[in-house]
């Protein structure tokens, strides 16, 4: 047997409380494709951060070529050959391409960009990139600037590549392309490691798989030997049991119809491609899929904070029953159109919440344009901040604490318990309980089940699936910013779901799929 | 695992506080005056050769007179009817006023560092008008001319302000360095506009309406029993509208909607489009208030003041204003005390330094030591120095 | 010559003049600013590095019997440095290893270094007894050594060879600094310090050092800007207020300039000329006079406002401008 070209022994790391990566193993071959699976918080990305210098291992092994090496900042990890393309790029927008390859360099001789931008092409020659050395990070695409993370990394003489997440931000096309690169590189004996999520893109790629799941390790296969629903059960585990409570819905009607939205961002990459579907009043209707697969933006374009390129967005009022449209309106807008419509963002801090402001203060976001005086009133907040802080037990000094102090399940009652406060007929959450414990999660399972009850239209968007199956009536599955499927949430089957998740319907660009 | 401990790495390193009791923070603000006051007198001391304690009574009588023991009248009374206490408090209301005019555009975080050029614009118009309304009609309506001339004050301002912060909110044009510009501007504008009014070449506008007085703010009257200074009677009203002006500024901080809304904006621009404020109008209208009250502050400066407009009418204040209002987090209420403690020293070191027949300039020196510590002692109060130390 | 040659070619070298001590604000405002700093105290630093070579001339023409224009040169030389370089690390510690607010730092180093200035300009010959107002016959005398022979040739020699070493210098510089930023490693690091410090930063460059190396080298570059116009421009004397606002004339520039150090070597000629055309103009009324002085910080707005209109990458200030960086930990 021949020594693996990266080994890791026994790897533990904990933030905290938390474990992220809990007795991993993992080793990879000169000249082989690894990937790496696992769900969102599995802690791949923290496994990766170790061996790149980012963070340090609590416990555990590191082996390059069968020596035991320490790797305490990035420095070390380029000097051991290692070279990580993170999922967030670290390029200067301003700096041409060859500038961000030369930026840190330790090169002897005198410095020429020509020399670099030579070098450049050198490598763009090799593997068959296509990118221009002097064009501006700012001026490229996504996809451009990847390939500049991977110059950069390959300038530097890595033998060992960690890619966190590549191909989502990548079309179908961009993706083939990446992979062909890539195998190319295994020729040139290179070890990678892939981060990934969608199945049919492992199977095309990697040799083996290692797959993750909460921090555990679960084991290796052999690509050749698997298939994607025994990947799919490996990465989301069996069902468990999580006693949450859920009551028939009682008078559905249609409340928040969408249909056909298409949005695309900055980048130009499409974030939703023809999302329909129908959110009905006491109903909690979830919504399952990877980070980053259009949840957010299908959210904002609700709220108002999103510009649709296509599509309608429909809200049926319960006192006419007329259809209102809320397409491209601002908040104030559709508030000032009679919809009660409440939105618990992902970013608590940063958009639901003014984190230097009281608690007080907060609960006026909403409300403090209410009536025709100039000042804003505080009296009715104050018993609002009274109520929701012994209502849903939020640990506080008191009302005028600052909710910047308050912790992460505290600050996300407050946030919660100000949107229904309102009274809304819809109430959209985004990942409400991320970060929260146990009884902090199920207090706000609790309190969405009442609003359900209440005859409130609400969408939960969620990232354990066990959650999902049991809080929610119906499950939406968005892959790549379009919608796969719409389950029962009573008779889904995680893996099913799972299935869903991770499946391209854009790609056909492997055989393997299905 | 022993490798892992060889890590080498500082003994120390910086973390956010996630907040501060107030005591504490009081504390290294205390800590950090002091320390200042200590760096002052003996920056005092090596200049001037004044003992620490004959400096602090030197100081403390710039802004308060000598206490004259042979005076029928009492400690206080002294104090009152006194002419440097007046002026202190002249002084302190106009680096107060313009202190409140920064105020709400810094809460949301936009840099209007162009008080300097609102005020003077502000002044140049409230000039204009004392110097071309002074004739017929308006010998018999001087309070109209007043009036007028705090319109078009304001409006001035308002004008000077709102230029840079249509050209932010549209295009997002750096605000810092618009409005520096803006302040040279309108120092060149006074001074052409002097040269157009005083044609004899002097460049010195000199007291306008020396006579009728048209156009002066009115002087209070105090009975004559209680031997009130002239500085009190001809300042009286400057610094009664200058406390007024603080609190409504207070009150427009901390009860208004649109003090609301502009915390908001300051703090977060994504929470203020979440819930649907007009971020491009709440900038707009946040620099028509300020630019108003810089203007106020040019009318004050002229009317209730110098009956006259130099390129030197806002005596620097445009900049430390900025730095009061800032070392005062922005409450109207604090600014009081930061004004006062930046009148009091800066006073205080130019009497010294102007009795030894140094140059004035030493104010500057000292105000700039305490302003310099006060900057530091910040980072004591948002982030702690913590032992580095790993587990594992 | 026509009298209205000779008048223009005086024109063109008083120009030259005024724009020295803007070439050396600017330059090392632009240094500055590349590293993220936006150092509102280059005015105040300016007046500092005048005033610092003031102290160091007139100690040494003071206390010695018989002065050497060659030691009066250096010793004033390294007196203004050093006062320079003092501000320049408070305002460096403060902002950069304290975090505090940059325009409230600058602003206030501003108001202490002109105070300063105008504290010993006015008061210095207090402390040795003399009354009157500064004059350094020697030192001033050395700053103002013109290349022999050159200097007298017509015409060229008045326009190109009737200065100071100092102005020759503040070109140099602007050009080793244009070469630097563009054709260096460490320049490269430093632009993406100023563009992006966490990028820099996870590419192995020391942030921290960066900054402070930029604003120590800028203040000490922008306080050459005061020696030279003490010591030559108005021939070693002090007047209160005399440098006046040129400290911010010369971060106007930084943006006329476009960041760039080698236009700031012209713009700070257009600059000074603009500065004192209006004595040139025969004929101009007084009002007139003062709307020409307006002209440089008018097109600086219109600069300004043209740049972020168009929101072309390269013209607009570092990106990172004015925030302070912080390495957050998990």
């Amino acid at each position: 047997m021949s020594t693996p070209a990266i080994a890791l022994k026994n790897i533990t790391k904990t933030f905290g409380q938390i474990v992220a990566n809990k007795n991993i193993n993992l080793s990879v071959d000169a000249g082989e494709i690894v990937a790496l699976l696992g769900e969102n918080g599995s802690g791949k990305t923290t496994l990766m951060n170790m061996i790149s210098g980012i963070y340090f291992p609590d416990e555990g092994q590191i082996f390059i070529n069968g020596e035991e090496v320490v790797i305490k900042s990035p420095k070390d990890a380029f000097k051991h050959g290692i070279g990580m393309i993170h999922q967030h790029f670290k390029l200067v927008e301003l700096f041409s391409a060859a500038e961000n390859v030369a930026l840190g360099l330790q090169e002897k001789g005198k410095y020429d960009i020509r020399q670099v931008s030579a070098k450049v092409r050198e490598i763009t020659e090799r593997y068959g990139f296509d990118i221009d050395p002097e064009k501006k990070i700012y001026e490229m695409s996504v996809s451009e600037k990847q390939t500049v993370e991977i110059i950069k990394v390959l300038y530097r003489g890595a033998n060992i590549l960690i890619l966190d997440e590549p191909t989502a931000v990548l079309t179908p096309q961009e993706t083939q392309k990446l992979f062909a690169v890539l195998r190319k590189m295994k020729q040139d004996g290179k070890s990678i490691i892939i981060i990934t999520h969608k199945l049919h893109e492992v199977l095309a790629i990697s040799d083996n798989v290692a797959v993750l799941r909460k921090g555990q390790y679960i084991g290796t296969v052999k690509t050749s030997d698997t298939n994607e629903s025994q990947l799919t059960e490996m990465m989301v585990g069996k069902k468990i049991d999580l006693n949450i409570e859920r009551s028939e819905p009682e008078l559905s009607t249609d409340r928040l119809i969408v249909r056909g939205v298409d949005i695309t961002n900055h980048d130009g990459v499409k974030v939703l491609d023809d999302v329909s579907f129908t959110a009905k009043s006491g109903e909690i209707l979830g919504i399952a899929g990877i980070a980053g697969s259009g949840q957010k933006e299908l959210l904002e374009a609700i709220a108002g904070l999103q510009k649709l390129d296509g599509g309608e967005i429909g809200y049926v009022n319960p006192a006419t029953g007329v259809e209102e449209d809320l397409r491209n309106k601002t908040p104030m807008q559709i508030r000032e159109l009679g919809v009660r419509l409440s939105f618990v963002p992902e970013d608590r801090l940063g958009m639901g919440l003014v984190g230097n402001m009281d608690i007080i203060d907060n609960m006026m976001l909403r409300s403090y344009k209410k009536g025709k005086s100039v000042f804003v009133e505080r009296k009715g907040p104050r018993e609002l901040a009274d109520k929701v802080i012994s209502d849903l037990e939020v640990v506080t000094p008191g009302p005028t604490t600052p909710v910047r102090r308050l912790s992460g399940g505290n600050v996300q009652k407050v946030l919660v318990g100000r949107e229904i406060a309102s009274a809304p007929t819809v109430l959209m959450a985004a990942y409400p309980v991320r970060g929260l414990d146990i009884n902090s999660s199920y207090a706000i399972y609790n309190l969405l089940n009442d609003q359900k009850k209440n005859g409130v239209a609400v969408i939960f968007v969620g990232e354990d699936l066990d959650v999902l199956i049991e809080l929610c009536d119906r499950i939406l599955v968005l892959c790549a910013g379009r919608v796969t499927g719409i389950l029962d949430g009573r008779t889904a089957d995680k893996s099913e779901i799972g299935m869903l998740m991770t499946k391209q319907t854009g790609g056909k660009n492997d055989g393997k799929t299905e | 695992m022993a490798k892992q401990n060889k890590v080498h790495e500082p003994p120390f390193h910086i973390v956010k506080r996630p907040a501060i009791a107030r005591w504490k923070a009081l504390l290294i603000r205390a800590v950090a005056i002091l320390a200042a006051l200590a760096v002052s007198s003996l920056v005092l001391f090596v200049l001037t050769k004044k003992s620490p304690l004959e400096a602090m009574k030197l100081v403390y009588e710039a802004s308060f007179g000598a206490y004259n023991k042979s005076s029928e009248l009492g400690f206080f009374a002294q104090i009152l009817t006194g002419r440097k206490f007046w002026a202190m408090l002249q002084e302190l209301s106009m680096l107060l006023v313009i202190g409140l005019a920064v105020t709400p555009a810094f809460k949301m975080k936009y840099w209007n560092l162009g008080a300097q050029g609102q005020v003077l614009f502000g002044g140049l118009c409230s000039v204009a008008v004392m110097f071309y309304l002074n004739k017929g009609y308006w010998e018999t309506h001087k309070w109209l001319v007043v009036v007028l001339m705090l319109a078009a004050a304001m409006v001035g301002g308002v004008v000077w302000a709102v230029i840079p912060a249509i050209f932010k909110a549209r295009w997002n044009t750096n605000e810092s360095l618009f409005t520096l510009m803006m302040n040279y501007i309108a120092i060149q504008l006074v001074s052409c506009m002097i040269n157009v009014w005083v044609p004899t070449g002097s460049s010195v506008m000199g007291v306008v309406n020396q006579t009728t007085q048209i156009g002066w703010m009115p002087t209070m009257v105090f009975p004559e029993s209680w031997g009130m200074s002239p500085s009190a009677k001809n300042y009286f009203f400057n610094i009664i509208i200058v406390v007024l002006l603080t609190v409504v500024m207070y009150v427009y901080l901390r009860y208004s909607k649109h003090g609301y809304e502009l915390s908001v904006v300051g703090e977060s621009v994504n929470t203020a489009n979440y819930i649907g404020i007009n971020v491009k109008k709440v900038i707009i209208r946040t620099l028509v208030f300020s630019g108003l009250l810089c203007g106020v502050s040019g009318f004050l400066l002229v009317s209730g003041t110098d009956h006259s407009i130099t390129t030197g009418l806002d005596r620097g204040y445009g900049f430390t204003a900025i730095i009061v209002a800032w070392l005062a987090k922005f409450n109207p209420l604090m600014m009081v005390l930061t004004s006062f403690l930046i009148v009091f020293l800066d006073k205080g070191a130019s009497d010294i330094a102007m009795n030894m027949g140094f140059n004035e300039s030493v104010g500057e020196i000292i105000s700039g030591i305490i302003i310099l510590f006060i900057i530091g002692c910040e980072f004591f109060i948002n982030y702690r120095i913590v032992k580095t130390h790993r587990e594992g | 010559m026509p009298a209205i040659v000779t008048k223009i070619i005086a024109f063109l070298a008083a120009a030259v003049v005024q724009g020295i001590p803007l070439i050396y604000g600017s330059t090392g405002e632009i240094i500055t600013e590349k590293s993220g700093h936006l150092n509102l105290g280059i005015p105040g630093i300016m007046y500092m590095g005048g005033i610092s070579g003031i102290i160091g001339g007139y100690l040494y023409e003071h206390f010695s019997p018989a002065p050497i224009g060659i030691v009066a040169v250096l010793i004033s030389l390294v007196s203004s440095l050093l006062g320079s370089a003092l501000l320049a690390l408070i305002y460096s510690f403060l902002t950069v290893t304290l975090r505090a607010n940059q325009n409230v730092t600058g602003l206030s180093l501003t108001i202490f270094g002109v105070g300063v200035g105008n504290f010993f300009g006015g008061s210095l010959l207090k402390f040795f007894g003399e009354s009157g107002s500064i004059y350094l016959a020697t030192t001033s005398a050395a700053y103002r050594t013109t290349i022999p022979f050159l200097s007298k040739i017509p015409v060229v020699g008045t326009l190109f060879f009737s200065y100071g070493f100092l102005a020759y210098l503040a070109v140099v510089i602007a050009l080793l600094a244009s070469r630097f930023l563009n054709k260096t490693r460490a320049g490269l690091s430093l632009r993406a310090v100023g563009e992006s410090p966490a990028t820099a930063d996870a590419a192995g460059v020391n942030v921290t050092a960066y900054k402070y190396l930029a604003t120590l080298i800028g203040g000490m570059i922008a306080g050459l800007g005061g020696l030279y116009f003490v010591m030559d421009a108005t021939g070693g004397g002090w007047t209160n207020g005399g440098f006046g606002d040129k400290g911010w004339l010369a971060i106007a520039i930084v943006i006329f300039a476009l960041w760039k150090p080698k236009n700031s070597i012209f713009c700070s000629f257009i600059f000074g000329g603009l500065y004192i055309l209006c004595v040139y103009i025969p004929g101009l009324s007084a009002p007139m006079k003062e709307v020409i002085k307006m002209m440089p910080y008018v097109v600086t707005v219109a600069v300004l406002i043209f740049i972020s209109i168009r929101n072309k990458r390269e013209n607009l200030p570092p990106a990172s401008l004015g925030v302070s960086y912080f390495r957050e930990e998990r």
